[in-house]
């Protein structure tokens, strides 16, 4: 291809009524309708959007990679002014990976198990460019460096499995660079990482839009990473974009009624689960067959006006007075925004009642036999894994209690002793008065098991594919006994999904009829099948998107209040936590670093971990100014912890060797509020919150 | 490994040679005096107890010694290693033209999943692997008789036996029976893993790297893709050796499938038992091979 | 709400739903024309007494090729006779029940035997499975047909101890499978749920995980089939199969090898017979597994 990207100096990329359909044995399917974007040199723009609306469609639209069965139908994509679809497929290669790189959501899966890094690395500028391989060595090495990768020679021989997930992620960003694009596509890049190793990944992308000029199109469900990437965004639902304009008007001044119920389903600093709480969006997405007449968005938005809204030929419409700012609505001029009131699902004040579940100085460690023959070898076979260290604290009735913490935290191994399918090797579990650390599930009667139950992460893993809703419902009610009779039993799960607010004709539905979000009730429904007095909820929501989270957030609120329930709630995402939580527990490799009530824990002082977690979680609010701090090194193996504070690796307050050789004390500022630090009192006393409200929240939907 | 064959060996022995007296009517014959078992079983020691007789067998096993056949009337380890050689060459062959032949059309398939060419792979070598050695030998043969000149020997039924001196055109229908079983289940296990490779993200980035589709099929789905058939191929010997069988048979080829046979029609217990010793070593030998490719295969075991 | 609107929650008999997964079979061409060769077969032996045109056993016509006229005249050898004068096609009608009692019967057994000891290894791991999959790999590392002949020349040949043989021979490695899927499968969220609520490991591994893995299994089966079909059939060819004279594919076809030069008509058709029912099991796993990864 021609090299007149040097002399060429308009958008970079654009898209005009770009139009994407799969097709699929039921026919053709829309993927991306009527899509517009113009990207110019060195911007930054977002593409926000729930699953399914099309936002990775058009990635790979612009990569012209749709696979067998997907094509572009209509419009046109222009790269540097011309259409790629005009492209050879010999041109085309050229560009892809030299002109446009893209870096991908699994960086696991995305990089080549049986090929070693450096060479995964060299083979882009050996293939686009006429050099040796020592330059292509030493680039690759160069690039590394660039991506703050520690000992760049090391990671050029290993294979992606000997790396960190947050190092597999820059290594791909690495890759995407190498060949100094000027187009980088970033397909949710931090999905699959935890929360303290994307801001890391997040502040390299930042760096890389100001030093290497690339623009940049960043794709992600999450509106607070798109604040901390972008400079404009597009707001997609259900294959149209709705919403298009720079992150300050989108985010303060939002006139379609989608973006409005977006940001009303985030749980922002400002929203509380009394005063201010979630607004979820009724309804669900449409499949993409499905798709109503007139706006997509129609039958799941309060101000629908028949007659107008399910009319066909929506476009977009400029809001006057802010140049580039489109809305996808007839009615956004018509709509006020002050008088609307919409209910929310929050949950009134409740007293904490008496103490339902006591942890005392719970330990749990795990013995891995290792029967490689390197293990044998070097003598080392058994291994001990301490995958809870100490853990202590009470939960009362009507009470949330959440527990926060990365992956390998040991959050996990807390739910399996709780719920008797691991036995603690040390300490006590008072449940009811009870102690059922040493009980087995087995040994337990079946009013103990009924009154702990769990609802579980994966809402596609959850319900037993092979039977019916309704069968399911029953026989819990069967199992704990509480009720034997068969008429009884088919009453009591109509009550259940009346509680959960399904409708009576899934009791005979197979979960692959339901939606994730549907799924996740019956969960819930479920695990309240036996009048618990506690329930266990492991990331209930973390796997559904955004508008439903907020709904299935609120109903378990809600279920929770009725039946003065105790909710042991854990989650990796603050945000939410800081939404529904009574008190808040902070876990670090099986060891409890902080403990408290929600408003403690979430303002100074805080522990380092606690303070480095706030600051990494994004917020999609502009009035928002946080604190960066961002760890360095990886996490720790549970199978080899640090001695000392097990924060100690990573630790940016660390004092010195007293962190690596002692068990750091207990450090109480108020009466119930623990954290566990070697920081000195003073240490503590001056520390500065980590999230600042700059001004008056902009944004009505949080007022 | 060595477990297994041990395990395997007293399993065995003890399904052979747990009834004495049945040792020493198979090895004399039914119309043997009870006074001639007597002693042929007081002279061979199988009066002492059943673990020092183990011991002995297997100690004698070891070092290659099974007695004598009966029905050859001369030490098993002398006619035993010339019919493996025998069976080796045939098996050798056939299974490197399989696995080529498997190999190339399961790659070739496995690369564009869904295609025309994909369908007829998938579709004739599931007819193939549907027609048994006991079938295809008879057919290739009728075929080969009717269509082909008589002018070379073919192999026909009961003319490999090699009578003139080992000869190569003997051997072309006997293999060609076992590729044609053997090549299919390669094909698709290789064309199964190739589609699966291909659909995987880091194919995707190879490609959207820009490097050339050859590249991206050389160095990056290739290496993947054949981890899985390498195993498949090496497991594979198993299963050849049940259509060797069948081959020698029909085609009376001699070597260590009919001599096995021969051996279980005929109750020569001391043959029996080192046909099958050597078979289970082969096959426990071919697993353990295959399980080190596959860990040298595999980077992810390699360096865990 | 209304007594009425409460319906209690019905569950599809597991008949119907397993007519409606069979009728998915139809979208795959494939699958289809296997499908159609395993009834032709299987109606083939359910009426082969009204089908046969000659007794199977029935000897003293000469030697006819096909099409040719029968002793009496009355009618006709259609695929001809064999060495011994009894009519092929007969004997290969009746030969079809032989194969299609003795095939499924032994692979059922072989199920039985191998998917509760692949659940038992797979659930409980640990011990159980060390010692299961000892046991698996022992009897996997003879060669099959080395371990059929084996056994059938140690406890001889009949239809009952091919059944015993094929269970032993391949209930390891049903075994494999199954453990396979039930590791994956004791995974799932709901397998932990039914855990949570102290349910016993019969009822986890027979309820919550074996439904499941029924799709891998129903494919694995049919493939099984024909490998037990090919195996009989090779057990009859190498003299170890069901005692003559009742009609054996396998049989018949090492009976008249030797007149392949000059009378190929009896080795072919019955080569033929096993190579086509085997096709039509092969050809519907093959469809099955194609349907089963559309959804």
């Amino acid at each position: 291809m021609e090299n007149g990207s040097s002399s060429y100096d308009g958008p970079v990329l654009e898209c005009r009524n770009l139009c994407i359909s799969y097709f699929t044995r039921a026919g053709e399917i829309p993927a991306v309708i009527d899509f517009n974007m113009t990207l110019n040199q060195g911007e930054s723009i977002g593409l926000v959007g729930e699953s399914g609306c099309g936002k990775s469609t058009v990635a790979m639209a612009i990569m012209q990679y749709l696979g067998k069965n997907g094509a572009i139908v209509g419009g046109e994509v222009f790269y540097k002014g011309r259409d790629l679809t005009t492209f050879s497929p010999e041109e085309l290669r050229q560009l892809r990976g030299n002109e446009i790189a893209m870096v991908y959501q699994e960086p696991m899966a995305s990089l080549n198990p049986s090929m070693t890094l450096g060479r995964q690395l060299m083979e882009v500028p050996l293939c686009h460019e006429d050099i040796s391989e020592q330059e292509a060595y030493d680039r690759a090495v160069k690039i590394l460096a660039d991506v703050k990768l520690p000992d760049p020679e090391r990671i050029m021989k290993v294979y992606p499995h000997q790396i960190s997930g947050g190092q597999q992620q820059r290594v791909v960003i690495a890759m995407a660079l190498l060949s100094n694009p000027s187009l980088l596509l970033l397909d949710e890049p931090t999905t699959a990482l935890d929360v303290t190793v994307e801001a890391g990944i997040v502040e390299l992308i930042g760096e890389i839009a100001g030093k290497f000029n690339t623009s940049m199109v960043y794709i992600s469900h999450n509106l607070g990473l798109i604040l901390a990437t972008c400079d404009r965004l597009n707001v997609m639902y259900s294959g149209v974009v709705v919403e298009h304009g720079s992150v300050d008007e989108v985010f303060d001044h939002m006139r379609h009624p989608y973006t409005k119920g977006l940001f009303g389903c985030i749980p922002l600093p400002g929203a509380d689960k009394t005063a201010h709480p979630l607004v979820p969006i009724r309804g669900q997405l449409p499949l993409p067959h499905q798709r109503p007449p007139g706006c997509y968005f129609g039958p799941r938005c309060d101000f629908f006006e028949a007659g107008t809204c399910d009319q066909e030929g929506l476009g977009m419409t400029e809001v006057p007075n802010e140049p580039g700012h489109t809305v996808r609505c007839r009615r956004w001029q018509g709509i006020d925004w002050d008088s609307y009131q919409p209910e929310g699902v929050g949950a009134g004040e409740m007293e904490a009642g008496e103490v339902v579940l006591s942890i005392d100085n719970m330990k749990k460690y795990y013995e891995i036999t290792d029967n490689s023959i390197a293990a044998m070898v070097k003598g080392n076979r058994v291994r001990h894994v301490k995958a809870n260290e100490s853990i202590s604290f009470e939960a009362r009735s009507c009470e949330t209690v959440a527990i926060v913490g990365e992956s390998g935290c040991g959050k996990s191994t807390f739910a399996k002793v709780l719920m008797g399918l691991e036995t603690a090797t040390e300490g006590k579990v008072m449940f009811n008065g009870k102690d059922i650390s040493q009980e087995e599930v087995q040994s337990r009667t079946p009013e103990q098991i009924g009154s702990m139950q769990m609802v579980f992460q994966n809402p596609f893993d959850t319900l037993n594919p092979s039977h019916t809703v309704g069968s399911q419902l029953a026989r819990v009610i069967r199992k704990f006994g509480v009720e034997a009779d068969k008429d009884k039993i088919d009453a009591r799960v109509m009550e259940l999904l009346d509680l959960v607010k399904l409708p009576r004709d899934f009791a005979k539905r197979r979960p692959r009829q339901l939606s994730g979000g549907q799924k996740q009730r019956v969960g819930i429904a479920r695990a309240f099948a036996g009048n618990p007095s506690t329930v266990v909820a492991d990331e209930p929501v973390s796997a559904l998107d955004v508008s439903v989270q907020a709904a299935v957030t609120g109903l378990l609120m809600d279920i929770q209040k009725t039946y003065r329930t105790t909710l042991i709630f854990i989650s990796h995402d603050l945000s939410l936590v800081r939404y529904l939580a009574d008190r808040v527990v902070v876990m670090y490799l099986g060891n409890i670093v902080e403990q408290g009530t929600t408003d403690e824990v979430f303002s100074p002082p805080y522990h380092p971990y606690t303070e480095a977690l706030l600051s990494a979680v994004p917020i999609a609010d502009t009035s928002i100014e946080k604190k960066r701090i961002i760890l360095e090194g990886n996490l720790p193996s549970v199978t080899n912890p640090p001695s000392g504070c097990p924060f100690n690796t990573r630790c940016p307050r660390k004092i010195g060797a007293i962190c690596e050789t002692e068990v750091p004390p207990v450090y109480e500022p108020s009466p119930g509020h623990q954290i566990a630090c070697h920081l000195a009192v003073e240490d503590f006393e001056s520390m500065q919150p980590v999230i600042v409200q700059v001004d008056e929240p902009a944004n009505p939907a949080a007022e | 490994m060595v477990l297994t064959m041990l395990v395997v060996s007293l399993l065995l022995f003890l399904l052979l040679e747990i009834n004495v007296e049945g040792v020493a009517i198979k090895v004399l014959g039914a119309y043997s005096s009870d006074q001639q078992r007597e002693i042929w079983l007081e002279t061979n020691g199988y009066f002492d107890p059943l673990p020092v007789r183990y011991a002995r067998w297997l100690g004698n096993a070891v070092v290659g010694d099974f007695g004598d056949s009966v029905r050859f009337k001369v030490p098993v380890s002398e006619i035993l290693p010339g019919r493996i050689w025998n069976t080796a060459i045939l098996g050798f062959w056939a299974l490197l033209i399989a696995s080529i032949i498997g190999l190339f059309l399961g790659v070739i398939a496995g690369m564009r999943e869904g295609s025309g060419l994909d369908r007829t792979v998938s579709v004739g070598s599931i007819v193939t692997t549907s027609v048994p050695e006991i079938a295809s030998a008879p057919l290739l043969a009728a075929l080969f008789v009717f269509y082909l000149p008589q002018t070379i020997g073919w192999g026909l039924p009961g003319t490999s036996s090699m009578a003139g001196g080992f000869d190569w055109v003997q051997l072309i229908l006997p293999i060609t029976v076992l590729v044609l079983y053997d090549f299919g289940y390669i094909a698709r296990m290789t064309r199964a893993s190739m589609a699966e490779v291909m659909m995987t993200h880091y194919i995707r980035t190879a490609v959207l790297k820009g490097l050339p589709y050859g590249t991206v099929i050389r160095k990056h789905a290739l290496r993947n893709a054949l981890i899985a058939p390498f195993t498949v191929i090496m497991l594979q010997i198993n299963w050849l050796l049940s259509g060797v069988i069948v081959v020698e048979v029909f085609f009376a080829y001699k070597g260590f499938g009919s001599l096995l046979l021969e051996a279980s029609l005929n109750q020569d217990i001391f043959l029996i038992e080192a046909c099958a010793m050597v078979a289970v070593f082969v096959a426990v030998g071919t697993q353990t091979l295959a399980d080190i490719g596959y860990t040298y295969l595999n980077p992810r075991i390699r360096f865990s | 709400m209304t007594d009425q609107a409460i319906s209690a929650p019905r569950r599809e008999s597991s008949l119907l739903r397993l007519v409606k997964g069979a009728a998915l079979i139809r979208e795959s061409w494939v699958g289809m024309v296997g499908l159609a060769i395993i009834v032709f077969w299987v109606l083939v032996a359910l009426l082969a007494d009204v089908l046969a045109p000659f007794p199977p056993n029935a000897t003293g016509a000469a030697m006819t090729l096909p099409g040719g006229p029968a002793a009496d005249g009355s009618s006709v050898h259609w695929l001809g006779t064999d060495h011994l004068g009894r009519d092929i096609l007969s004997r290969i009608i009746h030969g079809s029940r032989q194969v299609l009692l003795y095939a499924p019967l032994a692979t059922l057994c072989a199920y039985i035997v191998g998917i509760p000891m692949g659940l038992a290894a797979g659930y409980r791991r640990g011990l159980t499975d060390d010692v299961l999959s000892f046991i698996a790999n022992v009897i996997l590392s003879f060669p099959v047909l080395v371990l059929y002949i084996i056994i059938i020349a140690t406890i001889g040949a009949s239809g009952f101890n091919i059944v015993i043989a094929v269970t032993f021979a391949s209930a390891p490695g049903i075994m494999r499978i199954v453990r396979g899927l039930v590791l994956d499968l004791r995974n799932r969220e709901y397998v932990f749920a039914a855990e949570t609520r102290g349910e016993s490991a019969w009822r986890i591994m027979m309820i919550e995980i074996l439904p499941n893995a029924r799709g891998p299994l129903i494919v694995d089966s049919c493939l099984r089939l024909g490998y037990v079909i090919i195996t009989i059939g090779t057990l009859g060819f190498l003299g170890l199969g069901l005692p003559p004279p009742d009609p054996d594919w396998g049989g018949m076809i090492t009976e008249t090898r030797s007149f392949i030069t000059f009378m190929p008509h009896m080795v072919v058709f019955p080569c033929l017979a096993i190579s086509s029912l085997v096709l039509g099991f092969n050809l519907l796993a093959d469809g099955l597994r194609e349907v089963s990864l559309r959804d």
